[in-house]
């Protein structure tokens, strides 16, 4: 089938590009030193007495929420790039005209392309969240309350940006739909603390600032999900209890995310990707 | 003959037209790019399309090819409207433009298409080294394409554009970026194919080139075909050059019922003249008077007919 050998072609080409190797790489030196780090939080003191299992816990909670960040913004960044050149690249040197020129419909070219790359994105988020987890879990024996759905979720947000920079690319040279999606990252990111601000002070308009940023772009409302999946009971409780102003906060979650939410990532995504299709199929090339 | 001609035809050696277009336009915002193309290429045929940079061939195949949609107008590629999906397994393309995947080697470029054109894949391996033998690219088949010259990627597009033997093959410029060795290679490449019973599709400016392999050949000029037949319909006969003197310039124009006559003062041309008729001239010039020097019969080269017809005002 056309689509799985785009599909192939595409992780294929990660791979021999060198890309994954360097990510790779970088991962492992980053999970190296996390858990170098974690195995040093057991030396601080506390009033000249040693830290306690549970305030190892609740730093290791607080620590996993930092690398987690990092490791969604690199996913995210990862995404923007594979996904806003591909396209453009294969136009630009003719490949699309050769591919195109077999019996493969051009929604099995975009379709197979956003396949690999997911299959990537989601491998890479995996593996990496997985060990990471694992590392941290060895140090000192702190696991996230739902380590399946932080996956999920960081997952998740790189799927969006794949699929925003996949979107773009159909129509957009590599450069500018890349700048584009990375810069929609950064102010949906924003609109999230926005929107919170508008909760804290009650002011609607604000507030909505933040719902339809996170509509247009759901990468920070998925990130929310992902921290309020690392957050252990106490640090619920106590976000919980804090005033209002503390939705702004991008590294506390009060509450995990609602269904009619997760329903909407779903269909922003069908309605993304079915976008690419159709933009694909009535451009010239 | 006949015999091996069938064993080396592709599947279906029917009577249906290669390619059949009419009144096939395209129109890109206001430019013209293709105006009206009506035409037939046979199957088993090596159709020339000539016409200068812009003149509209790459749209044309595109359009065959069903990458871009016609503003308006048909067309049918082995029997099918054009896009369908199904006959594209049998179609062969070398793209005019093009850089194929440089993180690939020639074999494994090779291997994606013989699984994007679906062919069984017990014959790919097969396939696959004879395309690259044929093409002559065996020795580097497993080195990145990004290390090839720009001749050997022409040669691994026209090694994809071979595989699985297909019944129409679209050249687009295929010698363009090849040395005189390998445009001969091309060539005898395209005959092979032919006796294959595949028919070929051939863009080119190249008029000598299209010249020593096409039947038929359509010229085009700003997205119009302004001639179209066999290169013999096309170039219209012979022509000889005679040199001469002593006769009057009535004398001179009386000759024109041996053919058109061109007066070059010291030479006449004499155009679509019957090679037969050439002795019967000499003595006409002989018994009017004149002094004959030379007599030279030539065939008029495409170039001077491509030429020509690039100069004519468009009629209609």
């Amino acid at each position: 089938m056309g689509l799985l050998t785009i599909a192939r072609l595409t992780i294929w080409e990660a791979s021999r590009r060198k890309l994954l190797l360097a990510v790779v790489a970088l991962t492992v030196v980053i999970i190296g030193m996390s858990a170098w780090g974690f195995l040093k939080i057991w030396d601080l003191e506390n009033n000249g007495h040693r830290v306690t299992v549970t305030e190892v816990r609740l730093i290791s909670s607080q620590l996993l929420i930092l690398i987690a960040f990092m490791f969604s913004f690199v996913l995210a960044l990862s995404a923007v790039l594979l996904a806003s050149f591909s396209l453009p690249g294969e136009v630009e040197t003719g490949v699309v005209l050769s591919l195109l020129a077999r019996p493969l419909r051009r929604a099995e070219l975009v379709l197979g392309k956003w396949l690999g790359m997911a299959a990537l994105i989601v491998a890479y988020a995996v593996v990496a969240g997985g060990l990471e987890m694992l590392v941290i879990d060895l140090d000192t024996g702190y696991v996230p309350p739902h380590p399946v759905q932080l996956l999920a979720y960081v997952s998740a947000e790189g799927l969006v940006l794949l699929s925003m920079a996949l979107l773009l690319s159909t129509r957009l040279p590599g450069i500018a739909g890349g700048a584009i999606t990375a810069i929609g990252f950064l102010m949906a990111w924003i609109g999230g603390i926005v929107g919170g601000i508008g909760t804290a002070f009650q002011n609607q308009a604000i507030e909505d600032v933040g719902i339809v940023s996170r509509l247009l772009l759901p990468t920070d409302a998925l990130w929310r999900g992902a921290v309020f999946s690392m957050e252990p009971a106490s640090v619920v409780a106590v976000a919980k209890a804090a005033p209002p102003g503390a939705s702004a906060n991008p590294f506390l979650a009060t509450h995990g995310q609602p269904v009619e939410m997760l329903l909407w990532v779903g269909f922003w995504f069908l309605a993304v990707v079915a976008l690419s299709v159709w933009s694909f199929r009535t451009r010239e090339v | 003959m006949l015999d091996l001609k069938e064993k080396l035809a592709p599947q279906a050696a029917s009577a249906t037209p290669a390619i059949h277009t009419v009144e096939l336009a395209k129109r890109f915002g206001k430019t013209m790019a293709l105006a009206g193309l009506t035409m037939t290429v046979p199957p088993g045929e090596v159709f020339g399309f000539l016409g200068p940079n812009g003149a509209g061939k790459t749209t044309a195949v595109k359009l065959l090819l069903g990458l871009i949609g016609p503003t308006s107008g048909e067309a049918w590629v082995l029997g099918a409207p054009i896009g369908d999906l199904a006959v594209r397994r049998r179609i062969g393309y070398l793209p005019e433009l093009f850089r194929y995947q440089g993180w690939l080697s020639a074999r494994e470029v090779l291997g994606v298409h013989c699984s994007l054109a679906r062919l069984p894949r017990a014959h790919w391996k097969t396939d696959i080294g004879r395309v690259l033998e044929v093409v002559g690219l065996a020795e580097r088949a497993d080195d990145r394409v990004s290390t090839y010259s720009k001749g050997m990627q022409q040669r691994l597009g026209l090694a994809v554009a071979l595989l699985g033997s297909p019944e129409l093959v679209f050249l687009d410029e295929p010698t363009s970026a090849l040395d005189p060795v390998g445009r001969h290679d091309v060539r005898e490449i395209i005959r092979g194919l032919t006796e294959g019973g595949t028919a070929v599709f051939l863009n080119s400016h190249l008029l000598t080139e299209v010249e020593m392999v096409c039947d038929r050949v359509a010229v085009v000029d700003h997205g119009r075909v302004i001639a179209t037949g066999t290169l013999d319909e096309l170039l219209g006969g012979h022509a000889v050059r005679i040199r001469l003197t002593g006769l009057t310039p009535a004398e001179r124009a009386s000759l024109r019922r041996f053919g058109d006559v061109d007066d070059e003062g010291e030479w006449l041309t004499l155009r679509d003249i019957d090679l037969d008729h050439v002795p019967d001239l000499v003595a006409e010039v002989v018994r009017l008077g004149g002094r004959v020097y030379a007599v030279e019969p030539r065939k008029q080269s495409l170039e001077d007919r491509f030429l020509e017809l690039l100069a004519r005002p468009e009629e209609g």
